[in-house]
């Protein structure tokens, strides 16, 4: 119970992060996406947080496990191949569309907005269309 | 430099390296968005009360921005059309590359990952290159 009170915790105060920097508004996404009219403030809000996280995650580690769960989940496997290049692109077109990626989106959909609940919709089903073709047996 | 807005983009940054931390402090786990969406509905996923309790504060925290600060929600270019699209793109593109602005962006970036670097500088390069492509057929 309170291992889920923290996880809701940190899911809103990620989205307030969200909201607050302006990343909820798609306008600004693609304003940072626009070189010929260039708003910078994404890579701030990037900056800011790999800033915090590259340090306190560090001191986490120091730690034999997390408070509610019996160890930490271990690093994904370091391969940089053509499913990370090719993903990354594909994923790179949708969220130059719409300005949304994953997070600002399910915030924005939360909220409400029609092409938000949408655009979340439609990306439920891209995931289930990458797990039918890709599904291991 | 247009509509720049330093002050907030830096506090809205920290508070999301916060919320990671909190994450990994509690679960120890990676908050990256694309993938605990997924797992949501995958039949198999474990943890799936943490996925829908982190995932519920972003929605909470959506409706609780659209009940006092809408503007702050702010408006997508283009129609549902566009949006169906890039959602598929998003949903998939995500799985392939196994991660999105927030678990590469933010969390492998974090963790010095050059795997996460190369995803992040990639998807920064296609969205870059997506809006010039709209900006010149528009």
């Amino acid at each position: 119970m309170k291992g889920n009170l923290a996880a809701l915790a940190a899911g809103a105060l990620f989205a307030l992060g969200l909201v607050i920097s302006g990343m909820t508004r798609p306008e600004k996404v693609i304003g940072f996406l626009n070189v010929r009219e260039w708003d910078a403030s994404l890579a701030l809000v990037m900056g800011g947080a790999i800033g915090v996280h590259a340090v306190l995650l560090r001191l986490i580690g120091r730690r034999s496990a997390p408070v509610f769960a019996p160890a930490f989940k271990p690093a994904p496997a370091e391969l940089i191949g053509g499913r990370l290049l090719a993903g990354s692109t594909i994923f790179g077109i949708g969220w130059g569309l719409a300005g949304y990626c994953p997070g600002p989106a399910i915030v924005a959909a939360g909220g409400l907005n029609v092409k938000a609940v949408v655009f979340v919709a439609a990306m439920t089903v891209g995931m289930y269309v990458y797990r039918k073709l890709h599904a291991k047996p | 430099m247009h509509n720049f807005t330093p002050v907030p983009a830096l506090i809205g940054g920290v508070l999301i390296g916060l919320a990671a931390s909190l994450v990994l402090l509690t679960h120890g786990r990676r908050a990256g968005i694309s993938g605990l969406w997924a797992g949501l509905f995958h039949p198999r996923a474990r943890d799936r009360t943490f996925r829908a309790s982190f995932l519920a504060g972003l929605v909470v925290a959506g409706l609780a921005s659209r009940l006092f600060a809408p503007e702050l929600l702010g408006q997508a270019q283009g129609g549902l059309g566009r949006m169906l699209v890039a959602g598929l793109l998003v949903g998939y593109g995500t799985q392939l590359g196994g991660g999105c602005t927030s678990g590469h962006g933010v969390c492998g970036i974090s963790h010095f990952e050059l795997r996460s670097v190369v995803a992040t500088l990639t998807f920064i390069l296609a969205g870059v290159l997506t809006v010039l492509a709209l900006r010149a057929l528009s």
